[in-house]
């Protein structure tokens, strides 16, 4: 049996992977889970310099999922080069580095610092973060922005590159082709929908940023659908993530069209779910009697 | 070591309206320090994340947790009707805790409001030093008072004046004419504000634990920050995490 999945010619011991902002950058869900036995950290996103994020709160739970608006808070390059690249280099896992930024160039200055690092396996481009005002969804959200902003992240490049996409436009197919059309090696989504929440009793928003992406199980077919649409409009491959709680939610967006999946919101639920999915998925392949993982992607008939 | 386990529910009861008083059988009460805090997963689907909920005391075998909380909406409402025998899926221990050793030798106010109670007793059981419990309530319903009285003594506040100095536990302070060199408090926002002020104006040290709305509770959601005077060390911007940082901070150290 063989759970190895490929993609823009980068090999992953399994299709399990964690969803960006949800898993850190592996130290703190390393106490519970051996992050060896994950097919790829995706990290939190990093941007040029520092980010001090949103004001709280920030977080706030919604029926099935959760709403968030954390606001991309992180270190910088600087100081995730420095600390925690060399900590994920400890694992037999690969490391996909999710990046932020307002403007091309605050982009483009991440992606040529992590073009020095070997190590890093594939770059994950957030245009989709709801809850950043400039730059970020504004690329991810326009066809003719998002096409630019892939372009020039590929022409500084020494990985591959994911373009994560946002759910919150009209078509997602119409964004999937842009990205393709302008080089990007993969795709992933969705990135969170976005969501409000208001105390009222307080009659006030729950969220100090009014809005706030929403993730958890209560989004999965929405995103199941999206994948499927993405699947059938491009050839690249896609990661598929937005609720996946089980291994039998992972195999869904698998047969959907998705060549890996990540793990978002349910690690806060159960830190352990990463790795009971990968153990959920070899007993689905033993079940039925899936010589390699690749035959499912995508076999919705 | 944390951990994310099934602990079995020993007893609850309601001590005052709508406070529930839990005891758990969890190994995690070996590693359990007076200030940390345990996240309870309830058991519907549709309310997924955990609630942060304070330990309140540790037993002396070191195999059990009593917890005590409010019902504040679905999920401690859930936990609210769970009977003895009945099992409750819990994470921890979590966070850093007060610093106990700090109070050898001194003179300190251990301070609790409201459902910020709780914590203090374990606290009021381990610290050294001379202690002075003070304690404020809303009304009448002065659960965990007898607990205390064990560890220290015990000068109470309610805000409608049933009990001790009507106000609140700073108007404790001043009616009993009190002094210490250090102050642990857990509490409302607008009591760890005044201690704050208080501990400025005497400069004084003075611990004070903080609570956000949380996700993850192991650090990793950058969901429950505070912001803090200086660049925190592992966030790189000036804020600090609640849930692993924290919640226990030095007053002076955070911007609240």
């Amino acid at each position: 049996m063989n759970t190895q999945t490929t993609i823009a010619g980068i090999t992953f011991k399994n299709p399990v992977m964690t969803a960006s902002g949800t898993f850190g950058s592996g130290m703190e869900y390393s106490e519970f889970v051996d992050l060896n036995q994950l097919g790829a950290v995706v990290t939190k996103g990093v941007a040029n310099v520092p980010w001090p994020g949103n004001p709280t709160p920030r977080v706030a739970e919604v029926y099935g999922g959760m709403l968030n608006a954390i606001g991309l808070q992180n270190p910088g390059i600087d100081v995730f080069m420095e600390r925690d690249i060399p900590f994920l280099k400890q694992y037999d896992t690969r490391i996909i580095v999710n990046i932020c930024g307002k403007t091309v160039e605050d982009y483009v200055e991440v992606v040529e610092r992590l073009g020095e690092e070997p190590a890093v396996a594939m770059l994950e481009i957030n245009v989709s973060c709801p809850n950043v005002k400039e730059g970020a969804i504004a690329f991810g959200q326009k066809a003719d922005a998002l096409f630019h902003i892939t372009r020039e992240v590929k022409k500084h490049a020494r990985q591959p590159v994911i373009m994560k996409l946002s759910p919150n436009v009209t078509d997602i197919t119409e964004m999937a082709r842009a990205a393709e059309a302008a080089g990007a090696d993969a795709l992933s989504l969705i990135n969170t929908i976005t969501g409000m929440k208001i105390d009222i009793h307080k009659r006030k928003f729950v969220l100090a940023n009014k809005t706030g992406g929403m993730s958890g199980p209560a989004i999965k077919p929405v995103a199941v659908r999206m994948v499927y649409q993405t699947a059938q409009a491009v050839q690249i491959p896609i990661i598929g993530m937005g609720g996946i709680a089980t291994a039998e939610d992972a195999i869904e967006f698998i047969l959907a069209g998705a060549s890996a999946v990540s793990i978002g919101a349910m690690n806060f639920v159960n830190p352990y779910t990463t790795v009971e999915v990968v153990r959920g998925i070899e007993e689905y392949m033993r079940q039925y009697r899936v010589e390699n993982l690749t035959e499912l992607i995508g076999a919705v008939q | 070591m944390k951990e994310k386990q099934t602990a079995i529910i020993l007893s609850q009861r309601e001590i005052a309206p709508q406070i529930y008083n839990m005891w758990i059988e969890t190994d995690l009460a070996e590693q359990a320090k007076p200030g940390q805090f345990l996240c309870i997963y309830p058991k519907d689907k549709s309310t997924l994340l955990p609630r942060p909920i304070s330990i309140c005391e540790v037993r002396e075998d070191r195999k059990a947790l009593r917890i005590v909380y409010r019902v504040a909406g679905q999920g401690t409402r859930e936990f609210a009707g769970y009977r003895t025998g009945d099992t409750i899926a819990v994470m921890g221990t979590l966070g850093n805790g007060f610093p106990v050793e700090d109070a050898v030798g001194k003179k300190v106010f251990l301070m609790g409001g409201g459902i910020g109670i709780p914590p203090i007793l374990q606290l009021a059981k381990e610290i050294r030093g001379e202690k002075q419990i003070l304690l404020g309530y809303r009304d009448a319903h002065t659960f965990l008072r007898e607990d205390m009285e064990k560890y220290g003594s015990v000068y109470l506040a309610t805000e409608d004046g049933s009990v001790g100095v009507r106000g609140n536990v700073m108007d404790a302070i001043a009616e009993n004419g009190l002094e210490a060199d250090l102050i642990y408090a857990c509490g409302p926002m607008p009591m760890l504000r005044a201690v704050k002020a208080y501990a400025a104006e005497h400069s004084m040290r003075a611990y004070i634990s903080l609570e956000e709305r949380m996700a993850c509770g192991v650090g990793a959601c950058l969901g429950c920050v505070v912001k803090t005077k200086e660049v925190d060390h592992h966030s790189h911007v000036k804020n600090a995490r609640i849930c692993t940082d924290g919640p226990v901070f030095e007053a002076d150290e955070v911007d609240i």
